[in-house]
């Protein structure tokens, strides 16, 4: 058999984040709305009305492409997508055809042997989503409240060679997006779809042949399943001596299979004209400059200098930098802890990222800010708590609020580190066990843990382990 | 007296003097439709009274009840001391093409035979505004597709008050006999290719397409987005510059509409001619037309009354002491109507997408299986000839195959038409035009199913007019005469953007000059006998 390799091109469609839809004033999000209530005579093509472009949209798409490094083109155009289904009102889609927001740019995808492949991106623009239909009781039912949302549709030159890139690429876009905050990008609420043409050609080999497109891979793990399924029936079917054909085919995520939805052989024409109900989207030098300049540090560029500034491991780096608000977190808790960076990563990815979890909240929604966190370091550090109290106010303070400081001292937390209260709890425990002594005295040194940990129980786990430690040798060796 | 005689000023004056009252004028004008227009168009084939012959046929539905809460609404503004507007107690038609809500809005097709649309035009909304009452929607050519109004799918259309054997001209048919048949003062039509100026011409009134984006076309049923232009009917000039005065403006409802400040256009009207520069072309003497076999242009005259009447005018105006400037070159006009015939219908058919049965209007009732044939059945059945035939041209010059060859190359005949007259209105060209004055049509009001069914003989009534849309300049026609058979004829004036002031001051000039010409005084065939002709 040959060697084949894997030609992988992705069709994102990216929902932008904006309050009001792209052409009217319905909210842009419909989620759990009843059919048709987000609606108006604009979205749902009633005649004679007419689209308002939504600037918020525009400055949204603008920043998408500045972080892809795109080109932001200076003036674009809307265009007419004409085609009949009933779940575009209009008759026609208003999407941006030969003259979009963006051209050109591309995304750096670190592959796991620490080379970089970069997946150049063939088409970034503007548009408006359309509605959905379903069948129910065999009626065709038809839902608008989708229509005119608004999209960024970005797709990628044939530039991925696995479904495992392609899952990579759309983990990488997805925490992109919501870095730059223009998508909440949540794949299951469809904010973020994704279409995907395979195919195969022999190693080395530069031409592209026929392709697939796959349809609905709306998860990571359907990308690469879908893709790793496809590949693989085009390779048997080439090394059967057939010839691929350009079909288009939806993943079924229930059963994971591809099933064929039609032959693609000729392309649909659409018919595209300049939209005339619009005005040309004209971005002078300086909102240009302002797209590019609003830009935060990206992630990945975060991610090489957290490495580099605080001698971070890359995993480490990899989870601190996942979220935008994440990161922050970090950043300004190491900042406030004098630069104990290596402490704060140990506390976040063990015990934050535990109550993160447990509360469901991200860093930006946590109660306990980086200034709390850093106050609980330090108060550990210094040895005025124990781990195990430091480990406890993160809870604390959470759920209640307050100070940690204030909560040590209201609560009586504070290390017991005072020897006259510290050696009578000593004696206590001495009297009560006298075998115990008498066998620490007669060589059984081993014993000075147990005494330790007798203190600790009588104390609730106040009593500073270093002080006791040296009062409990002190007092067996007398 | 009856306030039919009288003009939208003079309406609105005296109810804002407390001299009339709105419910009066209202009254009257009922009263009027009544008289003249006969049975309004209908889906039905009717077996129609000989009568209906001689009757106008402007409206597709009266909407008295509407009309009267306005009228008392301006009356009790007018009991409590605040100014109704400048329109008030002005009775207005409105071409069936602009959604009201309160009406049915048809565009003059079955397919929206029960549309009522939850939304008022923002062009019908400022007239509302202005204290006008909107009497009713009047006929049209399906979707505005025609120029004799003869294409509504609701019959009868209507027929022109001059000769009732005669056409309206269209699209905006309804909307001038309505105004001729002073069934109204004023009317709001619509321009595409010359669809107000045209009928104004035929039924001997004035009618004004602005500038495009001077009005808001939210609430107008598109036909060619890029060429639509809603604008006033009205007997005379001032009467179209009051309701200019109303509709211009920005809308941030439509994109296209324009942030230009609105001028006083009524006080711009007392500043006369003296000093303008008129332009007369010869290339609007006559017009192009091609072979239907061949396809090869050749030169066709145009009725010689139509040249003279332009004489007469220029001549007026030059005794007023204006300039005229002779042989202003139009090199492009002929390009007109092919250009348009692929720019307005690709524009068209995508326009007409929306219209498919699942969420409005009317839906096949036969039996269909499955989406194409639901689709099929009723477009088929709910759009006439004129949508299909425009549905088909548009899909073919826009197909991507054919696109560079036909829908490109109308676009740049569209700029070269543009430039013609850039380089006419240059302030520092050769010509320095603040006006060019031609024929608004070829030819007077034809004879009834004389030209409907050629479908390319019917478009080239347009040659004339068709130029402004391509250009977005904005243009009058006002009457100037009448022809041998008594019909009307009419004269436009182009001008530069946004500069609907100085034609209309030319357009003033000379009706002032001819207020006690013979021909004035002609009553329209329609209104003679009729007891309030008088």
């Amino acid at each position: 058999m040959k060697t084949y390799e894997i030609v992988i091109g992705l069709e994102t469609h990216i929902q932008l984040n904006t309050a009001s839809k792209i052409f009217c004033a319905c909210k842009a999000d419909s989620w759990g709305a009843e059919p048709n209530t987000n609606i108006c005579p604009v979205c749902s093509g009633l005649p004679g009305v007419l689209p308002v472009l939504n600037a918020e949209a525009v400055r949204k798409g603008a920043l998408l492409a500045a972080a892809m490094h795109a080109e932001i083109n200076p003036v674009s155009y809307f265009d007419r997508k004409n085609y009949f289904y009933p779940d575009l009102p209009k008759g026609y889609q208003i999407t941006q055809f030969d003259e979009p927001i963006g051209k050109g740019g591309y995304m750096d995808l670190e592959m796991p042997d620490g080379t970089i492949r970069r997946v150049r991106i063939h088409k970034l623009h503007l548009e408006e989503d359309a509605g959905k239909t379903k069948i129910e009781l065999g009626e065709r039912l038809v839902d608008f409240n989708r229509c005119g949302v608004p999209l960024v549709e970005m797709v990628t030159e044939p530039d991925l060679r696995s479904g495992e890139e392609a899952a990579q690429y759309l983990t990488q876009l997805r925490q992109l997006l919501r870095w730059i905050g223009v998508s909440e990008a949540d794949m299951e609420r469809g904010h973020l779809r994704c279409d995907a043409n395979v195919s195969i050609r022999e190693a080395g080999s530069a031409v592209l042949n026929t392709k697939t497109e796959i349809k609905n891979v709306n998860s990571i793990d359907a990308v690469r399943q879908a893709i790793s399924e496809e590949a693989k029936r085009q390779i048997e079917a080439v090394e059967a001596g057939q010839r691929i054909q350009s079909y288009t085919l939806d993943w079924d995520a229930d059963t994971g299979t591809l099933r064929k939805m039609r032959s693609k052989e000729s392309e649909a024409d659409y018919r595209y004209f300049r939209e005339p109900d619009l005005l040309p989207v004209v971005l002078s030098a300086e909102e240009i400059a302002q797209a590019q300049s609003s830009l935060p540090e990206l992630p990945l560029a975060r991610r090489a200098r957290f490495i580099r500034d605080y001698q971070l491991s890359a995993y480490d780096a990899d989870i601190l930098t996942s979220e935008r608000a994440l990161s922050d977190y970090y950043e300004e808790s190491v900042s406030l802890c004098g630069g104990a960076a290596k402490v704060v990563s140990n506390w976040m990815m063990n015990d934050l990222s535990r109550l993160m979890n447990e509360t469901g909240k991200s860093a930006a929604e946590l109660r306990l800010r980086p200034a709390d966190l850093a106050e609980i370091i330090q108060l550990v550090e210094g040895g005025k708590i124990s781990t195990a109290t430091g480990k406890s106010l993160l809870a604390k303070v959470e759920a209640g609020g307050g100070k940690p400081a204030g909560i040590v001292e209201r609560e009586g937390l504070g290390l017991i580190a005072d020897e006259g209260a510290l050696s009578s709890q000593i004696a206590a425990v001495l009297a009560e066990s006298a075998a115990e002594v008498e066998s620490f005295r007669a060589g059984k040194e081993s014993l000075l843990g147990w005494f330790v940990g007798q203190v600790m129980r009588r104390t609730g786990g106040k009593a500073d382990p270093k002080r006791t430690r040296e009062l409990l040798l002190e007092q067996l060796k007398r | 007296m009856n306030s039919i005689q009288l003009s939208a000023r003079q309406i609105a004056q005296k109810v804002r003097a407390g001299e009339l009252s709105a419910l009066e004028v209202l009254e009257d004008h009922l009263r009027q439709i009544q008289a003249v227009d006969g049975v309004p168009g209908s889906l039905q084939d009717l077996s129609l009274d000989p009568s209906e012959e001689s009757k106008v046929h402007a409206f597709l539905e009266v909407s008295a009840q509407l009309a009267q809460k306005q009228a008392e609404q301006v009356q009790a503004r007018v009991q409590r001391g605040e100014d109704p507007g400048p329109l008030a107690g002005v009775p207005v038609s409105i071409k069936d093409i602009f959604c009201v809500q309160g009406t049915t809005t048809t565009a003059a097709s079955r397919i929206l035979y029960n549309f009522r649309p939850p939304y008022t035009a923002t062009t019908v909304e400022r007239l509302q505004k202005a204290g006008a009452l909107i009497i009713g929607k009047t006929n049209l050519d399906e979707f505005t597709y025609g120029s004799s109004s003869e294409s509504s799918a609701f019959q009868p259309h209507p027929n022109n008050p001059w000769n009732t054997q005669r056409v309206t001209g269209g699209s905006s048919g309804g909307s001038a006999a309505s105004v001729a048949a002073r069934e109204v003062p004023l009317s709001l039509g619509t321009d595409t290719g010359g669809s107000i100026r045209q009928p104004a011409a035929f039924c001997g009134v004035v009618g004004l397409k602005p500038t495009y984006g001077r009005t808001s076309r939210y609430g107008l049923i598109a036909f060619g987005s890029s060429l639509d232009c809603p604008g006033p009917l009205a007997r005379d000039v001032p009467d179209a510059a009051l309701m200019l005065q109303v509709l211009a403006g920005t809308d941030p409802k439509d994109s296209t509409s324009a942030l230009a400040p609105v001028p006083d256009y009524l006080a711009a009207l007392q500043e006369g001619v003296r000093g303008l520069r008129i332009g007369l072309s010869r290339d609007y003497d006559h017009i192009s037309y091609p072979d239907t076999l061949t396809g090869e242009m050749s030169v066709q005259a145009i009725q010689p009354e139509m040249n003279s009447a332009v004489r007469d005018v220029a001549e007026a105006l030059a005794r007023l002491g204006a300039e005229i400037v002779e042989d202003v070159p139009m090199p492009n006009a002929r390009h007109g109507i092919p250009a348009y015939f692929v720019i307005s219908r690709v524009e068209a058919a995508s326009n007409l997408h929306r219209f498919d049965g699942v969420k409005y209007g009317y839906r096949t009732s036969a039996p269909v299986r499955g989406l194409s044939e639901l689709y099929r059945a009723t477009r088929a059945e709910g759009f006439g000839l004129q949508p299909k035939l425009r549905i088909l041209m548009g899909m073919y010059v826009s197909a991507a195959q054919h696109s560079a060859q036909y829908y490109q190359k109308a676009l740049r005949v569209r700029s070269m038409i543009r430039s013609d007259f850039e380089q006419a209105f240059d302030p520092r060209g050769a010509y320095r035009l603040d006006a060019l004055l031609t024929p608004t049509t070829p030819t007077t009001a034809f004879r009834r199913s004389e030209v409907l069914g050629d479908s390319v003989l019917m478009q080239y009534s347009d040659q004339m007019t068709v130029a402004g849309n391509h250009a977005g300049i904005p243009a009058v026609s006002i009457p100037a005469g009448l022809d041998p058979l008594g019909l009307p004829i009419g004269v436009q004036f182009f001008g530069m953007d946004f500069r609907e002031d100085l034609i209309l001051r030319a357009a003033y000039a000379y009706e002032q000059a001819t207020q006690n010409a013979k021909w004035r005084g002609v009553i329209p065939q329609a209104l003679r006998g009729s007891e309030v002709s008088a």
